[in-house]
């Protein structure tokens, strides 16, 4: 083999860059932790707005449609298909029954790397004086 | 007959994760044992390609450069188009690997009436090649946020970056769009021109195809057909440290996704996809352009026996002073 001190070395950078990820995870070992939910507890809150497995994947899609509805069009309710009517309000409805943020929303965010800009202008319920 | 030869292996490939995930419901094969194979045959092809080119030898020096040879004091040369020392040959291949210097330089050549011929340059491939490279290379970076956590620093600026428009929830991405625009430019451009058809082969076809149905297949997944990221993350998290867990998800599209990704990866030693490590091996630019300073010693070149006309004449000095021939030495 030519040049063999420069192939090597290049092929070992390319190596580790390409499974980097392994590396990563191993050495940081705590990577295989789901995120920890805590779910409403109260009476009246036992169901989400929509199915679970709906809400874990789309809820981001609804409020998009939420905020369409409210801001564009004038609307204010929602019903849901177990037939309630929901007041589409971020803050007041989605945060009313998942107040705690940072054991909810945030710990899904932080796993799969997502940041909501949202906050910059929604407050937090833990940010008002009633909750 | 090459392009439709390109689309039926693209359909079976997306027919085979269809049947294998989504009916018969093989996520173990499909989301561990494919991958965990594929990234093998990807690494190993990989280097072995690489260690079979280094051991062919460059018999003559051949860069091919576009500016001034280092020569006489007061020629001004040119450091980075013909460079002549290690610092200047890092330069151009950064600037080759990383703005596709050498194909900005494109031309295109065209009979007119008259007739007469007319060479133009011709920015569009640099245009769509730069623009499908760097939105892959982006895309890949941001995919690390399901690859590793916790997720490192710099996936969030790159995230914040691209998903700078924030239109809609989930953020439209700039390359999502980039990548499909470039895509789709890279396959029209060989179907559009008669000539450049002609000399378009099913190897050319099937990876524009391949990265397109990956774009496409990705953009379904993020924005019309979604699928849940917790598990996705807790499928690759499990395979890169070696922990894999039976696969959670269950939409058939990020199968295809996947699958798709792994054929990318099998297919990648194989093919004309290898410009990757190619272009840092190639010998027209990664020498120097000091063939006048340093002699470029041929490695294919063995010691050749040699008679010199000392010796010669050592050996006939008997015949030859006898036939009256004059000697160097009495
Ligand atoms: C009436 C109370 C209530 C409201 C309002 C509500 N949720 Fe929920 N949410 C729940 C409950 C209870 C669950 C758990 C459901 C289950 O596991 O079956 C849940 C589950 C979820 C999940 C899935 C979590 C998981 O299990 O992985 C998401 C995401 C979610 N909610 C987001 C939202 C968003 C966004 C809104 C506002 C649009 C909202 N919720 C409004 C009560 C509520
Ligand atoms: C620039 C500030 C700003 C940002 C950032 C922002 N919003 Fe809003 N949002 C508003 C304003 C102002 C309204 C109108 C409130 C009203 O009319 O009562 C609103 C209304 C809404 C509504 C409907 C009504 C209500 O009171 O809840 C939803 C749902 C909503 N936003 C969701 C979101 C989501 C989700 C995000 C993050 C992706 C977001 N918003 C980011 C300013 C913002
Ligand atoms: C089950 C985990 C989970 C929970 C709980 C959850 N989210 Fe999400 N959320 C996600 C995932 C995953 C994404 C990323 C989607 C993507 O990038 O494709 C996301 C994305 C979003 C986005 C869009 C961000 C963007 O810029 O694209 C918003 C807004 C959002 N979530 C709001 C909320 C709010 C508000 C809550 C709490 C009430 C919440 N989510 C709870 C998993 C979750
Ligand atoms: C060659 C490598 C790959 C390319 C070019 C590619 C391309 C894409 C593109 C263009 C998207 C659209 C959304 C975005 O830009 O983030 C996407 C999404 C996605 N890809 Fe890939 N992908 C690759 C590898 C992978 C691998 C190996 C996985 C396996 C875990 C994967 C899983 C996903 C998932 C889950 C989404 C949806 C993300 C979301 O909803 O936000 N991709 N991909």
């Amino acid at each position: 083999m030519y040049d063999s001190g420069k192939i090597i070395a290049g092929l070992i950078i390319f190596a580790a860059l390409f499974t980097s990820p392994v590396w990563y995870d191993v050495l940081n070992g705590k990577a295989l932790q789901r995120p920890d939910l805590v779910l409403p507890s109260k009476e009246n809150q036992k169901e989400c707005v929509a199915a679970a497995e709906f809400m874990r994947r789309d809820h981001m899609r609804l409020l998009n449609d939420w905020r369409y509805e409210v801001v564009r069009k004038g609307e204010t309710y929602f019903s849901s298909d177990n037939g309630k009517e929901y007041e589409m309000r971020f803050t007041k409805t989605c945060l009313g029954c998942h107040p705690n943020t940072s054991q909810f929303c945030d710990q899904c965010h932080s796993y799969v790397g997502v940041t909501p800009y949202c906050w910059d202008c929604h407050n937090k319920p833990r940010n008002l004086s009633i909750q | 007959m090459n392009i439709v030869f390109s689309l039926l292996a693209i359909l079976v490939v997306i027919a085979a994760a269809v049947l294998g995930a989504g009916v018969a419901k093989l996520y173990f094969l499909f989301g561990v044992i494919i991958p965990y194979a594929s990234i093998a045959v990807f690494l190993v092809g990989i280097v072995s390609r690489v260690v079979k080119w280094a051991k062919s030898p460059v018999p003559f020096h051949i860069p091919t450069v576009a500016g001034q040879q280092k020569s006489l004091p007061w020629i001004r040369n040119s450091r980075l188009e013909s460079p002549h020392t290690t610092l200047g040959v890092i330069g151009r291949m950064a600037l080759e690997i990383l703005f596709f210097r050498s194909l900005f330089r494109n031309t295109k050549m065209e009979l007119r009436n008259g007739p007469k011929l007319v060479y133009g340059s011709n920015k569009y491939l640099w245009l769509g090649a730069i623009v499908f490279h760097w939105s892959m290379l982006i895309i890949v970076l941001r995919h690390l946020r399901l690859f590793m956590e916790p997720v490192p620093s710099f996936v969030f600026a790159i995230q914040g970056i691209d998903g700078f428009f924030q239109v809609g929830l989930p953020g439209l991405y700039i390359t999502d769009i980039l990548i499909l625009a470039a895509l789709s430019y890279l396959v029209l451009r060989r179907l559009v021109d008669a000539r450049l058809r002609y000399i378009s082969l099913s190897a050319d076809y099937f990876p524009l195809f391949l990265l397109l149905s990956i774009a496409v297949t990705g953009i379904l997944m993020r924005y019309f057909f979604r699928i849940d990221l917790v598990n996705v993350k807790e499928l690759a998290i499990g395979l890169f440290t070696f922990h894999p867990v039976v696969p959670q998800v269950t939409g058939v599209l990020f199968y295809i996704h996947l699958f798709l990704v792994c054929t990318l990866l099998v297919y990648f030693p194989f093919s004309k996809l290898l410009h990757m490590p190619g272009i840092f091996l190639s010998p027209t630019r990664n020498l120097a352009n000091n063939s006048r300073m340093k002699r470029h010693v041929n490695p294919w070149d063995h010691p050749v026996r040699v008679h010199t006309y000392g010796e010669y004449e050592d050996e006939f000095r008997e015949k030859m002073k006898a036939a009256g021939l004059p000697l160097d030495k009495e």
